[in-house]
């Protein structure tokens, strides 16, 4: 998790909202926690993943398009879920 | 007739009679249903999340309309639950195999949630239960088909009182008759606190016990701008109030005509208006309202929220948010101002005795180094996001000014040392509000790169009043002929030292003292958002040399009364119809 608020509202929405693009089932586990595994479809429980920056997650897909789920989840965490924008300086 | 005290969010007047809003806490009892029920309960279910998601939709929409994508974006996590397939099919089976009612089934799960919220160890997290709360009460609100709209059958102008309101309750005003609200809560969230301003209705909060005081049917008058509301007003008072009232509703259609022109004397004179925010949406509303951007920006408030001490992060990312809603515009940021708070006395060991003269603003934060050091990093690393300036209030002395930016030189060699960027050249300036860096200013100006006067603790100061002393506040007059020679002395060092120099205390927004301040010299005022166009519409009647005469006029009272008198029918003069 590279992005600075962990997995707070926000970032939570958007993972939910792109998994939820996918037939695959998805599951997620914060690795650092040792958590329970949650529903990655689900907003409630994405939340109380708790992770924050530094965190590792594994996400894992279930069904006919799982590696392309994988790999689009994964794609936006370590983007930041895109919340880091703005110009930067030296 | 009674007068309450509170804390203003909005400006503004409200008369009518009381409605009284009871905290909704829902105690669902367990009740089961028969066997042939639990279709009929599963299908209410089903319609209660439908009809959910489609009034959060509604009122998404309505807030992405009057206060931007940011403030809308609160609720995408609410339709998010709303949508969560799992949560659904967990109170779905409460219902099916236990045969419990639907209401009974949605406030378990929920309420398994809220607890499992509280055991999380980000504090910020755990304050997010208010949101799944918001969210249980929707719920049921739509599954018990209680009407609980009463608001919007209102057939008369109402005033609210409640003791607290979530954002959704604050955001469904709009559309009903109320048309002002008194709160007990001092710490509504701040979302609440802006909905009410962007809703253009006077609000006062942090009254403690208004809403045992007051009884449904009483008539209130609730006036923002003094932070008072008055029960059962006499019959003068309440006649004053109807002609303010009046004369304010017609200064708000005519004023909302200037907005996007420039404040610009009739000789030409560009006059920056700049806006006292609190919260980072209001950067947005300001530059709705024609500001130029950010003068005052308060971050002391972020301490109100329940969590407490702000991380790095979440002012990181407040101060980003308040950068981009100010567009380019310029935004000064100045650091915490805490001390005689309830954050700060909570925390101090022994009470003060006079915490106006105490443990306060940047002397807390010198003494706090770690808190301060936290904020001065999250402020550079937000100084790459637009034209950020930084500045330090109550300064006393120079040492005082030279520690506070050497504190500042450590947070960027640690930046640096991180590899995080920031903007090096960021200004650094200093409120001046206290009477030794008034005698000191030439000195000040020499390493400061602006100067911000705050006149609301500079008068409390020179004048030695509390101005929350009930028993000296008729003392507290800014019309004082000490602060008028006080201003133009600190504005002719300025000008001889070439700083910058504004104005950022209540009498900005002032139409009194305008033409005084544009003649003494100032070309920079920040101001409540709302004072805006008033304060532009008189400055766009007035020219420089006839302010410059007012000034000097004004200069050569011996009492704050003459000046007020004087000022006054100047003002008049210029502004007949208005009920400054």
């Amino acid at each position: 998790m590279p992005n600075e608020q962990g997995l707070h509202l926000r970032p939570v929405t958007a993972f939910v909202d792109l998994a939820s693009r996918y037939e695959s089932t998805v599951s997620v586990k914060n690795i650092t926690r040792e958590t329970e595994e949650v529903n990655g479809k689900s907003a409630m429980e994405m939340v109380l993943l708790e992770a924050t920056r530094g965190s590792v997650l594994r996400i894992a897909a279930r069904g006919v398009d799982a590696r392309e789920t994988v790999a689009a989840l994964a794609a936006l965490v370590k983007a930041g879920f895109k919340v880091d924008s703005g110009r930067h300086c030296e | 007739m009674e007068i309450l005290r509170g804390i203003a969010v909005s400006p503004g007047i409200a008369i009518g009679e009381a409605v009284i809003l009871e905290a909704e806490d829902y105690r669902i009892p367990y009740r089961a249903v028969s066997a042939q029920d639990v279709e009929p309960e599963l299908a209410r279910l089903d319609s209660a999340f439908s009809n959910s998601i489609v009034e959060l939709e509604r009122q998404e929409e309505w807030l992405d309309h009057h206060l931007g994508r940011d403030a809308a974006q609160v609720f995408d996590w609410h339709v998010g639950v709303l949508k969560d397939e799992r949560l659904r099919s967990s109170i779905e089976s409460l219902i099916r195999d236990k045969q419990a009612a639907a209401a009974y089934a949605a406030s378990t799960v929920m309420r398994n949630y809220q607890r499992r919220f509280m055991q999380m160890s980000d504090p910020l997290l755990v304050e997010r239960i208010r949101d799944v709360q918001d969210i249980e009460r929707r719920l049921l609100r739509h599954i018990l088909g209680e009407d609980r709209e009463d608001l919007a059958h209102l057939t008369t102008q109402a005033v609210l009182i409640a003791h607290d309101l979530t954002p959704t309750q604050t955001a469904q005003l709009a559309e009903t008759r109320v048309v002002g609200v008194a709160l007990d809560s001092g710490a509504a969230t701040s979302h609440t606190a802006i909905l009410l301003r962007s809703w253009g209705r006077p609000g006062v909060i942090g009254l403690t016990d208004v809403s045992t005081r007051v009884s449904g049917g009483d008539l209130l008058i609730i006036d923002g701008a003094n932070q008072l509301v008055i029960m059962n007003p006499s019959a003068a008072i309440l006649e004053e109030y109807r002609a303010k009232e009046e004369a304010y509703v017609r200064l708000a259609g005519e004023l909302d005509e200037i907005k996007s022109l420039p404040a610009v004397t009739r000789d030409g004179e560009r006059v920056q208006l700049m806006c006292n925010i609190e919260f980072p949406p209001e950067a947005r509303v300001g530059a709705n309202k024609g500001g130029d951007g950010v003068g005052l920006y308060r971050t002391e408030f972020l301490f109100l929220q329940p969590a407490g001490a702000p991380s790095e992060d979440e002012q990181y990312e407040a101060y980003r948010e308040t950068i981009l809603g100010a567009d380019g515009r310029p935004v000064t940021i100045r650091t915490f101002d805490l001390g005689a708070d309830k954050y700060t006395q909570q925390r101090s060991y022994e009470q003060e005795r006079n915490p106006m003269l105490g443990l306060r603003s940047i002397r807390y934060s010198l003494q706090n180094l770690s808190m301060f050091k936290t904020q001065l990093r999250a402020i550079l690393r937000a100084s790459c996001h637009g034209d950020v300036r930084l500045m330090f209030p109550l300064i006393t002395s120079l040492m005082e000014f030279r520690q506070a930016k050497m504190t500042l030189h450590d947070a960027m060699e640690d930046l640096e040392e991180d590899g995080i960027p920031f903007a090096r050249d960021i200004p650094v300036g200093m409120m001046l509000e206290t009477p030794a860096a008034v005698i000191q200013v030439k000195e000040f100006c020499r390493e400061v790169s602006f100067i911000s006067i705050g006149t609301n603790d500079l008068v409390q100061y020179l004048l030695a009043v509390d101005r929350g002393n009930e028993r000296v506040s008729q003392f507290y007059n800014a019309s004082h002929p000490a602060l008028l020679r006080t201003l133009r002395d600190v504005l002719r060092a300025c000008t001889h030292a070439g700083v910058e120099c504004s104005l950022c205390g209540e009498i900005a927004g002032q139409p009194l003292f305008t033409l005084f301040l544009l003649g003494i010299g100032l070309r920079s005022l920040s101001m409540a958002p709302g004072n805006i166009p008033e304060i532009k519409k008189l400055i766009r009647l007035a020219a420089v040399p006839q302010a410059q005469r007012i000034a000097r006029r004004a200069l050569s009272f011996e009492t704050e009364r003459q000046v007020t008198n004087y000022l006054r029918d100047e003002t008049r003069k210029m502004l007949p119809e208005d009920p400054f």
